[in-house]
């Protein structure tokens, strides 16, 4: 099992700009202590992926570690959104896109590039840019995620609903109208809604791709709460382009640009101290 | 315009309309006010169109329900217009009209969904591109080839398997007329399925959810007012088609749901009445407008259900 001391090997400094390929891992001798006791929940080895011809990853490599908030920021197009759907294969729906490299998933340690994208999804689950709840009722929305895995008795689904909607801070302003349809919802609930539908099946890694971007700041600053209460529970990775928010709520934030993971390390260090000029450069607002 | 406008015209156009003289402006809105009265008028020719048909269905229909109690109409079982002793029950057309609209919908709602669903979540996009100009074909045939596909080919081929079936009935008709409403329904219904955010199969597929779940619990759904009203639009066309009946169903009015004889339905009765030489006026003349109004009646009913359903269905993305 790695650990990020081992991935700290490089001095900075001696890193060429040109190798585009090397990414900076930072992190204190605290933090690395810290982490040195935690395990792997996944591991991306020289990941690299294509739309159809265009290169979206160029060799991208991160061990994403358990139980932690990972958060991972950079300007437009820079691949942080392509290298989050790789996680659930997202990218398998659209035909053209290929992958090369190794997502390894732990504790059994499989390749997830290589499973049935099916069965990887009944592991990962995923809360999307745009509140995306099913035309159906509140209930069964977060409901759904548990028939499809063939939980269909009714005090085990009762129980379930109710503890992911508590976990995701809006089972009291539901629970007398758990049969209303969710489009009844505002949209900060409808995403808190879909934040408690991933939830509910306990997925080994939650993904979130800029899940505050199209709320309002009070919206915003609920869902940031409950991410930080999940923090010991549940293992996630955030896409946002709110650097505020990744410092605010991540144990480890990832800097992207042009498809390749720029520097990754704690975000205390990332962003007080970062060792790439790239990345002090979008940090500070210099660029993207 | 105004003299008030014509001077603020008059001062400003150098500056504010960037060199137009005041009788380009004038020219331009005459044109504007042209082009709207011809827009106008295409518009509410449609509308006096519509409104002139009910208008000649309701009177001529009224001279006919003078003679014909509305009772009489509604449950006799009899409709023998041009009989010595005439019987106008209309129900024995209405029961043919939806027993064949009825075997129609029976077989074009499941083969409709099944290729919508196939067409919209599985085929590649070749696939589709390949598929859909030959629905569109099909939507193009005229209905009289369909009414001797279905008296000369469909007919002769069921009575294999069901030697006791008339050489005119229903059960053809009606298959054949699904076939006809089934690039309709279908396409009107991938269109619908279409039109579903990705977004929202993305919440699926992240679930773990399989295509086929995809399709059933998450775009059909969000899809169900389209896929409604595609099906309630075939019906209602389904009621109102004309020559597959006329050519395979028979002429004889029976009162009856029974598929395997031939009856008279309504747009039959009326065709059929429209091709001989009835006298202006007489009751059997006036009888045609008595069914085309139930006809109108029905296709609107199903409209109304069509408008309904849809608004209750209606999702918002």
């Amino acid at each position: 099992m790695q650990t990020l001391n081992a991935m700290h090997s490089k001095k900075p400094d001696k890193i060429p700009m040109k190798n585009i390929n090397e990414t900076v891992y930072v992190t204190s001798g605290a933090d690395a202590a810290a982490a040195a006791s935690n395990t792997l929940r996944a591991d991306v080895k020289s990941l690299s992926f294509w739309y159809g011809e265009n290169r979206a990853l160029s060799s991208v490599s991160m061990p994403v570690w358990d139980r932690k908030i990972t958060a991972l920021i950079g300007p437009s197009g820079c691949g942080k959104s392509t290298l989050l759907r790789s996680f659930n294969r997202m990218h398998d729906l659209y035909p053209g896109n290929r992958y090369d490299g190794e997502i390894r998933l732990y504790p059994e340690d499989r390749n997830l590039i290589e499973m049935d994208p099916g069965l990887v999804r009944l592991r990962v689950g995923m809360v999307f840019q745009k509140p995306n709840p099913f035309p159906k009722s509140i209930f069964e929305n977060v409901a759904a995620g548990l028939r499809v895995r063939g939980i269909h008795r009714r005090a085990v689904l009762d129980e379930r609903v109710e503890k992911s909607l508590k976990d995701a801070a809006l089972w009291n302003e539901v629970k007398d109208r758990m049969h209303d349809s969710a489009y009844s919802l505002s949209g900060g609930q409808q995403q808190r809604l879909c934040i408690a539908r991933a939830l509910a099946p306990q997925p080994d890694l939650l993904l979130l791709d800029e899940p505050t971007s199209a709320l309002d700041p009070i919206a915003t600053a609920k869902i940031e709460d409950l991410l930080t209460g999940l923090r010991q529970s549940v293992t996630v990775i955030i896409v946002t382009h709110n650097m505020q928010q990744a410092a605010r709520i991540s144990d480890l934030t990832g800097y992207m640009h042009m498809g390749e993971l720029i520097e990754y390390g704690d975000t205390g260090e990332l962003f007080t101290n970062p060792r790439e000029k790239r990345t002090s450069d979008y940090i500070t607002g210099r660029f993207g | 315009m105004t003299n008030a406008a014509s001077v603020v015209i008059e001062v400003q156009h150098n500056r504010s309309f960037g060199g137009a003289s005041e009788k380009f402006l004038r020219r331009r809105a005459m044109q504007a006010a042209i082009a709207r009265c011809i827009l106008f008028a295409a518009a509410a020719a449609s509308v006096l169109v519509t409104v002139g048909i009910v208008y000649v269905l309701v009177t001529e229909s009224a001279s006919f329900f003078s003679h014909v109690s509305i009772r009489d109409f509604l449950t006799d079982t009899q409709w023998t217009p041009v009989f010595e002793n005439a019987r106008f029950g209309v129900m024995t057309l209405v029961s043919a009209t939806l027993t064949v609209a009825g075997i129609a919908l029976a077989f074009a709602v499941p083969a409709g969904m099944a290729l919508a669903i196939y067409l919209s979540e599985y085929a590649r996009p070749g696939i589709r591109e390949t598929v859909k100009p030959f629905l569109e074909l099909l939507e193009g045939v005229p209905t009289v080839v369909y009414g001797f596909f279905a008296v000369l080919f469909v007919t002769p081929l069921l009575q294999i398997f069901l030697p006791e079936l008339s050489g005119f009935n229903l059960l053809a008709p009606g298959l054949v007329m699904g076939i006809m409403i089934l690039p309709y329904t279908a396409s009107v219904s991938e269109d619908a399925m279409r039109a579903v955010p990705m977004g929202l199969r993305e919440a699926g597929y992240a679930l773990g959810y399989s295509r086929f779940r995809v399709a059933a619990q998450v775009v059909i759904p969000a899809a169900l007012s389209g896929i409604t009203a595609a099906f309630i639009l075939g019906m209602s066309r389904a009621v109102g088609e004309t020559m597959v009946v006329a050519v395979a169903a028979g002429q004889n009015p029976n009162f009856g749901f029974d598929p395997m004889e031939g009856a008279a339905t309504i747009t039959a009765y009326i065709v059929q009445m429209a091709m001989g030489d009835l006298p202006h006026g007489s009751i059997a003349y006036q009888s045609v407008f008595g069914a085309g109004i139930v006809l109108f009646v029905i296709t609107l009913i199903f409209n109304v259900l069509g408008f309904y359903m849809r608004r209750r269905f209606r999702e918002v993305y």
